[in-house]
């Protein structure tokens, strides 16, 4: 193995892989205490302070409402107009999703349950749900703070029977429309709409959620899972948006889930039975392991790593907390062949550059709109992978100037409602410092010595090493 | 910054400075300036898996009847909501009557029944086998027409190969440089300033993916500039959209000169599981945006058509018999568009399967008889002069041409 890191790289590397970019604070923090003590601090984030970006999240009213009553406040714009309530271009559902990606950027930048929020992050990628598409514009804001949110550092199965319950996830992937066509309500509501059965869902449970795409299962299975999930349903997606089992809409029939045999008359026990299947499944181990160490560690993690995260995985039946010890505790964590090899992707990207920066901000549409322009517009990708986790699907040309262009409006103070602390703006060393404590590339430093000012401080949020984490 | 340490930046600069950067990019730009009017193939990618049934429809296959008892498109006749007949066997989707008169004119052909070979009904694995062009094969490491353009080392310009959409797609990227851009106009540092030295500092970078994605960058942005007043308005009228405005923008480059050989454009939300519609409805707002955008790409580029052949392409069909929610789930063979001014079209190619139980792929899908490789490969021999097909298309076995580009 080659020179391993010194301390100073090791802070920032850890904090880099667990937060969203290290700030003054944090890399003092973690030396007072020491890197293990402090990232233990962050397992428990229940017991962490956390007031002044609560504080700011209270102000965002629909965060705290219910499906319910944002369908009924935040009706779409021709029910507003029938509704004569006169209302305002941005409300409606689209205020909904403004808000929901408000508090994802706010909790990136300001949070100190970094890790908390890394994770949350990392499970709404991983499960996720497109919030434009219909009525989980209205779900979305549930989903995440009563399905993600509970579970991101708990036990991997509780997430994935959350997910498979809640109505955004039964709304996206279209399982609230399946139905057997030999149940009760099929044969005997000739104008029922819903008639048969969706395979959307379970195959995106098995190829997305768990096994992986090679993870050993087949067409067969996938129509065998979709039959175990039927009425597995919605009320009313723009009413009564909650789970419920409706057994007139079940496949009462037997089934057989990758060999193991599910006897009739199961009811939703069938479902129940596939999430434990499925959690349970040594494919689900390595899938899950490798690509949460793929966030962690590198786009290619080394196999010892994934090795250790999958043992940890199944030994402790999928505890995400000691997973998370078993990456942090592998000696690879801290190898100098994964020392800043990840590209940060946008959000890591702009909220790193908000916190090395002690930037105040309000978040606006400009702030958001530059996400969306680096690709990565929040809560709103569209297909069931989410985002991309490798470095080549954030370096095209495009992006890299649309990330130079938002440094210097930021260090410019042209975003509106965001402000950059007066003494990051004077000292691009101290900057420079925070990003690479092993000293900057000769490039970066000789153009650094052609800029001055605020022009220096964007030229290094713009620089390759600030690209990397 | 404290003093000692300015200084020693100021040096360190200065000394790097007295290198120099090699300004053969913009030799190179200027050069390709004078790139004769060339060939340009234009790909556009349906994501999620377009019904191809329901897009030509084989309203004489009485099966197709039977498959879809709500969703079907009714035989050629009278009225809008009809099929529009292309040969007394196939019928378009009414919506799509603007590609009607291109179709007629002959620059506009159909393949049918065709698609990736293999089998599997995932979006995600179906877009990367037929983008990688290596259907079953996952760690091909590029795109294949990123392979062509590195196998044919045309010129040196930076738009070579551009794709006009939100993230560099599979079919685009590997080793060869491409541009992926969202608007021209947007294309813009917006703190002259940081130009030049940032310009210096990518150019030195240790990490050779941000050093050739910033390479391109600024080989583009002093392309456009220098372009900037050259690029002639649109002509075409254009429907709103992403999809449209990709078009747009790649008719402009087209017309400058730039050096186009290959563009890319996307049009997403065919992933139709759930109330997909007939005659109209979900997928009959797709195809609309899809042929009015198309059609006035055909308009816009005029006679510079003759130098065009733009393909249409999606990751699977959908399954021949219509599900439970009135829609449609994954499945296997599909439609393929070729519009351009050297097409043999006012046809449909390909040869029909049939929709019988007994002849459906799986026991479900239309089965595919033409592999899409075919007449990709095609396009680039025939179109873009590709003389090497192996290279493109590793272990796809040389075929007759469909004779589909003159």
């Amino acid at each position: 193995m080659s020179t391993p890191l010194t301390h100073e790289q090791r802070t920032v590397h850890f904090l880099n892989r667990t937060s969203f970019g290290p700030t003054r604070e944090t890399i003092q923090r973690a030396k007072e205490i020491g890197i293990r003590a402090y990232f233990e601090e962050q397992l428990a984030p229940d017991r962490i302070p956390d007031t002044f970006v609560e504080e700011k999240i209270a102000a965002l009213k629909t965060m705290r409402l219910s499906s319910r009553e944002l369908i009924e406040l935040y009706p779409p714009p021709q029910k507003a107009r029938d509704q004569a309530t006169g209302m305002a271009p941005m409300q409606g559902p689209r205020q909904v999703i403004l808000e929901l990606q408000l508090a994802r950027l706010l909790r990136a930048v300001y949070s100190r349950r970094q890790l908390y929020e890394v994770m949350v992050d990392f499970w709404s990628n991983h499960f996720n749900v497109f919030a434009a598409k219909g009525a989980d514009r209205w779900l979305t804001t549930s989903y995440d703070r009563d399905t993600i949110r509970p579970h991101a550092l708990g036990r991997f199965r509780d997430l994935l029977l959350a997910t498979a319950k809640s109505a955004a996830m039964l709304f996206y992937l279209d399982n609230w429309m399946s139905v057997a066509p030999n149940s009760f309500l099929a044969a005997r509501a000739p104008n029922l709409r819903r008639r048969g059965i969706n395979e959307n869902y379970a195959r995106e449970l098995m190829e997305l959620h768990t096994l992986g795409v090679d993870g050993g299962y087949t067409q067969k299975d996938v129509q065998e899972v979709a039959r175990c999930f039927t009425g597995w349903t919605i009320r009313r997606p723009r009413g009564e948006a909650e789970f419920t089992f409706e057994p007139r809409l079940h496949d009462n029939g037997a089934k057989t889930v990758l060999g193991v045999p599910i006897p009739a008359g199961g009811g939703m026990g069938d479902g129940l039975k596939v999430i434990d299947l499925l959690a349970r499944h040594p494919s689900t181990a390595k899938f899950i392991t490798t690509k949460l160490t793929r966030r962690l560690v590198a786009d290619d993690p080394p196999a010892a790593i994934v090795g250790k995260a999958e043992t940890a995985f199944r030994q402790s039946d999928g505890d995400i907390r000691s997973v998370l010890r078993a990456v942090i505790d592998a000696p690879e964590f801290f190898s100098l062949e994964v020392y800043r090899s990840k590209v940060k992707k946008p959000l890591e990207y702009v909220a790193s550059a908000l916190r090395v920066t002690g930037s105040e901000t309000e978040i606006t549409h400009q702030l958001l709109r530059y996400l969306g322009r680096m690709g990565e517009p929040l809560f709103l990708a569209q297909p069931p992978t989410g985002y991309p986790d490798v470095g080549s699907s954030w370096v095209s040309a495009d992006m890299l100037l649309t990330r130079m262009n938002f440094a210097s409006d930021l260090i410019g103070n042209r975003l509106p409602g965001s402000r950059v602390r007066s003494d990051a703006v004077g000292g691009a060393d101290a900057v420079a410092r925070l990003i690479a404590p092993d000293s900057l590339s000769s490039a970066t430093r000789a153009a650094l010595a052609e800029t001055e000012g605020r022009d220096a401080v964007a030229l290094l949020l713009a620089a390759p090493e600030f690209q990397r984490r | 910054m404290d003093g000692a340490r300015r200084l020693f930046l100021k040096s360190a600069g200065l000394g790097f400075l007295a290198l120099g950067l090699p300004p053969a990019f913009l030799v190179r730009a200027a050069g390709a300036e004078q790139v004769a009017r060339g060939k340009v193939l234009v790909v556009v990618f349906q994501r999620g898996g377009m019904d191809g049934l329901n897009v030509v429809v084989p309203f004489k296959d009485h099966a197709y009847y039977k498959l879809r008892p709500n969703i079907a498109i009714a035989e050629p006749g009278s009225g809008a909501e009809r099929g529009i007949d292309l040969d007394g066997f196939y019928g378009l989707h009414p919506v799509l009557a603007p590609l009607k008169s291109i179709y007629d004119r002959g620059h506009l052909a159909i393949l049918h029944a065709a698609g990736s070979p293999d089998n599997t009904r995932s979006h995600f694995d179906a877009q990367d086998y037929m983008e990688l062009g290596t259907p079953g094969i996952k760690s091909t490491p590029d795109g294949w027409l990123n392979r062509h353009l590195r196998e044919t080392a045309r010129s040196d310009s930076p738009f070579r190969g551009v794709a006009l959409t939100a993230q560099t797609p599979r079919s685009l990227a590997g080793n060869a440089p491409v541009l992926t851009l969202s608007s021209i106009e947007e294309f813009r540092l917006r703190n002259e300033n940081l130009g030049q030295p940032l310009q210096r500092l990518y150019a030195e970078a240790s990490d050779p993916l941000f050093r050739q994605g910033a390479n391109s960058l600024f080989e583009a942005l002093a392309m456009l500039r220098k372009l900037d007043a050259k690029i002639p308005a649109s002509a075409g009228n254009y429907p709103m959209g992403r999809f449209a405005t990709a078009l747009k923008q790649i008719a402009r480059l087209i017309k400058a000169d730039v050096g186009l050989e290959i563009a890319v454009a996307e049009i997403d939300g065919w992933d139709t599981h759930v109330n997909e519609g007939g005659a109209t409805g979900q997928l009959a707002n797709r195809l609309k945006e899809l042929g009015e955008g198309l059609a006035a790409f055909y308009q816009d580029l005029g006679d510079r058509i003759d130098d065009v052949l733009l393909l249409t392409m999606s990751e699977f069909g959908r399954t021949a018999r219509e599900n439970g929610n009135r829609g449609t789930d994954h499945g296997h063979a599909n439609v393929m568009f070729a519009m351009g001014g050297r097409v043999r079209g006012g046809k449909v190619y390909g040869r029909w399967p049939g929709l019988a139980p007994e002849v459906l792929y799986e026991g479900r899908d239309l089965d595919l008889t033409t592999d899409y490789r075919r007449v990709c490969g095609e396009a680039l021999t025939r179109h873009l002069g590709q003389n090497d097909l192996s290279k493109v298309f590793p272990n796809f076995p040389r075929t007759t041409p469909l004779g589909i580009v003159t």
